[in-house]
């Protein structure tokens, strides 16, 4: 489905990847592991097509991605991924219906259908009543859980999320996990998650670590049922 | 699970003959590892000698089975001792992987490949525990987190030995 071949990214003198090879499968939930500084938002922004490796491929669904101009890779990031990041990322100016709607308003959907198609995900994740707050009036998990239904509003092939409980604390944190692998498992949504806590990383079928801009496999392939 | 303080606690409830004992033993503690008849009768004999035990009424007959194991007061003593005492509160884990890891750093073999290998290990059943508790009842959800939180910090004490494995080399291995 997705996949890294020998990815190589420096910044400056810095380097960030040094042949990082990794593949996802369909449906498939990947936690990628590794210590501070090792390169795993890097080469989780490389799968996304956010940033392009100095050397190296990389493939979604059989196209690659490297290879493609920033308007192509900006279409593809909107229409087939959703991201969630460690701090929610909302927009402070807009009610967290608003922010859900983000994605699809940016894709060209009319307002009001995009806020329609936004306010299933209240009552799925808990967040019911919640709708017209801004961010600066959502707890900390409520606005990750926001985030989380913003990632998924436009059911995309692939969830990237880059430590989504990281500021939470472990029961919340978990709460968001079991919403997101809940979700992903429904839609069988591919799920690339970056973290560097164990207890969120069991939610994942499998688990590489990243060293020194490499990648180790830490568990073995599942047959997803 | 230490089997002679085991049989000893199970002696403690009723005097047993050591059929009764293994079957006990396989019942609560053996956890699909039964104790061989061999094992039974070899450490019922050490603690006769020791003291602990005695052989109460023989029935009429041949072999071990016939007899009747009762606890002594040393026993009963050492029991005692061994159920207050607190285990100790170092995990087996990390001495066995410790010493690996030692030995593999003076072995000049990859220690970080074996802390990785038991890495995978941990998160592997880390997995199946948390799909547990997704699943499950809240009884297996409290016993599954017990065990999660259990590895999570052998996990943190396997992250911070990968973190440090230059400076474990240079105090383990000779110059
Ligand atoms: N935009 C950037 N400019 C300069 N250096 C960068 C940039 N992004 C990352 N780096 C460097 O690349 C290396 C890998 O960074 P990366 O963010 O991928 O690590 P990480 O594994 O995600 O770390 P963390 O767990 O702290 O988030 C680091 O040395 C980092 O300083
Ligand atoms: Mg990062």
């Amino acid at each position: 489905m997705i996949e890294a071949r020998d990815a190589v990214r420096s910044f400056g003198q810095t380097p960030a990847l040094r042949g990082a090879t990794v593949a996802v499968a369909p449906g498939e939930i990947l936690a990628i592991m590794g210590p501070s500084g090792s390169g795993k938002s890097t080469l989780l922004h490389c799968l996304a097509g956010i940033l392009v490796p100095d050397s190296g491929e990389i493939h979604f669904d059989g196209r690659r991605l490297d290879t493609m101009d920033e308007a192509a890779r900006s279409a593809l990031r909107r229409d087939r991924f959703g991201f969630v990041f460690q701090f929610g990322q909302l927009v402070p100016e807009l009610t967290a219906e608003e922010n859900v709607a983000l994605p699809l308003l940016l894709g060209g959907v009319r307002r009001d259908a995009a806020l329609r198609q936004a306010r299933p995900w209240f009552g799925r994740l808990g967040l019911d009543g919640l709708e017209r707050r801004r961010s600066g009036e959502l707890s900390g998990g409520q606005a990750q859980r926001v985030a989380l239904a913003r990632g998924l509003v436009t059911s995309p092939k692939v969830l990237f999320a880059d430590e989504p409980t990281g500021s939470l604390d472990s029961l919340t944190g978990e709460q968001v996990m079991d919403q997101m692998v809940g979700a992903a498992r429904e839609h069988g949504t591919t799920v690339v998650l970056v973290t560097h806590e164990a207890r969120v990383a069991a939610y994942a079928d499998r688990h590489v670590m990243v060293r020194d801009g490499k990648v180790a496999a830490l568990t073995p392939e599942r047959v997803l049922s | 699970m230490s089997v002679p303080l085991t049989l000893l606690g199970l002696l403690e409830r009723e005097p047993s003959h050591g059929y009764d004992l293994k079957r006990d033993y396989d019942t609560y503690f053996g956890r699909g590892r039964p104790l061989p008849f061999g094992q039974v009768y070899a450490t019922l004999g050490r603690l006769a000698r020791d003291g602990k035990v005695v052989i109460g009424e023989v029935q009429p007959g041949v072999g071990p089975e016939r007899k009747r194991y009762v606890i002594t007061e040393a026993g009963a003593t050492e029991l005692d001792a061994w159920l207050t005492e607190p285990i100790e509160a170092e995990p087996h884990l990390q001495s066995v992987l410790f010493t690996k890891v030692v030995l593999a750093l003076m072995l000049d073999r990859p220690a970080q490949d074996y802390l990785d290998i038991q890495r995978g290990a941990h998160l592997e059943r880390m997995r199946q525990l948390t799909e547990i508790r997704r699943n499950g009842g809240l009884v297996d959800g409290l016993l599954a987190d017990h065990g999660l939180f259990h590895l999570e910090a052998d996990l943190r004490w396997i992250d911070t030995t990968a973190a440090r494995l230059d400076a474990l080399r240079a105090e383990v291995v000779r110059p």
